[in-house]
């Protein structure tokens, strides 16, 4: 329990897992869909390559389905959702003082290598996300709390890829 | 019909409904963050048992969710059939979940996560968004080369109460209590890694874990409406529609909706597999009726300019089907007026109608005797389309309720 930021601390687990089920809850109720994240991220990078390679996204059936012709890739409930989340946080890290330019990293390590992994590691997020359709927002919360059978194999394939290699890179983190 | 989840696009407008989206939005960061969800140290943590709290968070969210949401499906109030399940394509899912578990540990966030580390200016954080826009980017320029894997093991709409034959009340309960269980031997972990007294369950745990089991009880008592029960909510209005012949559709609507390049249509031929065989129009699909409410719900994932069109010899079975798919909320529901013997008698040549009426036919049955069965390569099972043909139009597209993607859409 001694991980902290600068501010205030952080919010029982169990205290935030209540309120995020409660959020959860409120998001089928009254649209029908969860939560989610990286559909939001994949739509803004689609939105900017097609102001700069519209001719590129209308080869690419992936990429037709969301931006091809008239199609507005921003145009979808996921990207306000997205621009939501972030609202949120800044909202979050005001009231608890936690707003600080900081890298957070094992005391090992250097600020560089922190970051390095960091856009490593995003980038076999971003990939693997939109592999599984979803990422742990997506298919994690909404997935498990609506029973999906792939959403639950899923889960345990997060946290066996994690668990598998965390003793590797224990250095990193520790 | 259940009032939840409300039909937003009526409600706001198009992009009015997607403030509703921000706000919900709002919350879900405002709590990330709030639980040091920002911090990719306390992520990490997760995974050398220093910290458990992103277990924690995550499945009690997740019970929480999910016991409510049963809880107002089975009262009634919210329609499960509306609700978006993520479809299960099981073997791309754990693959993709695998990598996003290496990616965990090297990068230490998820994307959503990772989103309000940025939004507290965590320079990690903005590497981390960098990385996941730079992944899906390799995702989109290389899925083609793979497509066949990626939308491999596809089983649609697949629940764990399906999976196990069971009721969801139990799944429900199964889940709750083992999540409870979990949680104990999560804080017995922690307390054996850090030596110190890092025991944070609140004093209110124990009264909270209480009321959510016994509202999972509630949830397995209640059991989720029936077919039969839903029907029953919906049966003054809907029979209405019956009784009013509001959803019966004429042969030539029907000719005219096959050729509607705006409308997709489908068909399904309730029938009888052996009339079926005999004779079934051309497009039109087999669907047995015990495998109706089954079907019925995955209907919910087609597009917004779907059609249903249900077809039997006459309208007895059809009207059936259309109470079992209308209980189950499939939207944008008709049958064929007449069925398949009024259909013939549009379109089938005369010469073959007289030869082949059978003196004797029953209730429901083909009146025309087929002497092979050609299924749809008999020239009226695909009738050439006249534009000029006059008919009663019926159909009138509703706006779709359930939503066509969802989670990571």
């Amino acid at each position: 329990m001694s991980i902290q930021s600068p501010g205030k601390p952080y919010m029982n687990p169990y205290a935030a897992g209540i309120l995020l089920g409660v959020v959860l809850f409120l998001a089928f109720l009254i649209t029908g869909t969860g939560l989610g994240a990286s559909g939001g991220l994949n739509r803004l990078l689609v939105f900017f390559q097609n102001l700069f390679w519209p001719e590129h996204i209308d080869q690419v059936p992936y990429l037709l389905k969301m931006a091809g012709g008239q199609t507005n890739p921003l145009d979808n409930w996921i990207v306000f959702l997205t621009i939501g989340t972030i609202m949120g946080g800044i909202v979050s890290g005001m009231v608890g003082g936690r707003i600080k330019l900081e890298t957070n990293k094992g005391p090992q390590i250097n600020e560089r290598t922190r970051w390095v992994m960091a856009l490593l590691g995003g980038i076999l997020m971003g990939y693997g996300a939109r592999l599984a359709r979803g990422c742990t927002s997506g298919q994690g919360l909404s997935g498990g709390a609506t029973l999906s059978v792939g959403s639950w194999a899923f889960m345990f394939a997060v946290f066996a890829g994690a668990y598998l290699l965390a003793y590797s890179f224990r250095r990193y983190w520790n | 019909m259940s009032d939840f989840p409300l039909p937003l696009a009526e409600l706001f407008g198009h992009w009015g409904s997607y403030v509703v989206y921000l706000v919900i939005g709002l919350l879900f960061g405002y709590v990330l963050e709030s639980a040091g969800f920002g911090n990719s140290k306390k992520l990490a943590a997760q995974f050398y048992f220093k910290d458990l709290a992103v277990f924690k968070v995550m499945f009690t969210a997740i019970i929480v969710a999910m016991t409510l949401i049963f809880l107002a499906t089975a009262v009634g109030i919210l329609d499960f059939n509306f609700i978006w399940v993520p479809p299960t394509y099981l073997w791309p899912g754990i693959l993709g979940g695998f990598i996003m578990g290496i990616g965990f540990i090297i990068g230490g966030f998820c994307p959503g996560t990772s989103l309000v580390a940025m939004a507290t200016a965590k320079i990690d954080g903005f590497f981390f968004v960098a990385g996941v826009l730079i992944g899906i980017f390799i995702f989109g320029e290389s899925v083609s080369s793979f497509d066949v894997f990626f939308n491999s093991h596809n089983y649609g709409r697949y629940t764990l109460p399906e999976l196990f034959d069971t009721s969801y009340g139990v799944v429900v309960l199964s889940v709750v209590v083992a999540a409870l269980l979990m949680f104990w031997g999560a804080e017995k972990i922690e307390r054996s890694q850090n030596k110190t007294e890092p025991y944070n369950f609140p004093v209110w745990g124990i009264p909270s874990a209480s009321v959510l089991v016994v509202t999972a009880l509630v949830v397995v008592f209640l059991g989720q409406p029936t077919n039969q029960d839903r029907w029953n909510k919906i049966a003054d209005q809907s029979q209405k529609k019956i009784d009013e012949r509001q959803i019966q559709i004429s042969p030539a609507e029907l000719l005219h909706l096959m050729n509607d390049s705006k409308l997709k249509p489908v068909l399904l031929d309730v029938r009888d597999e052996a009339d079926y065989n005999l004779f079934h129009i051309h497009g039109s699909k087999l669907m047995p009726m015990d495998l109706l409410q089954k079907e019925g719900k995955s209907m919910q994932y087609e597009l917004a300019n779907t059609v249903f069109v249900i077809i039997s010899n006459e309208e007895k079975r059809a009207t059936e089907a259309w109470k079992i798919l209308k209980a189950e909320s499939v939207q944008n529901l008709y049958l064929l007026e007449g069925g398949i013997n009024h259909w013939l008698e549009s379109y089938a040549d005369s010469q073959f109608l007289q030869e082949n009426l059978l003196s004797e036919y029953e209730e429901d049955c083909l009146k025309y005797d087929f002497k092979a069965a050609l299924g749809d390569r008999f020239p009226a099972a695909e009738p050439e389309y006249d534009k000029s043909v006059e008919f009663v139009a019926k159909i009138k597209l509703e706006l779709k309720r359930a939503p066509t993607s969802g989670g990571c859409g």
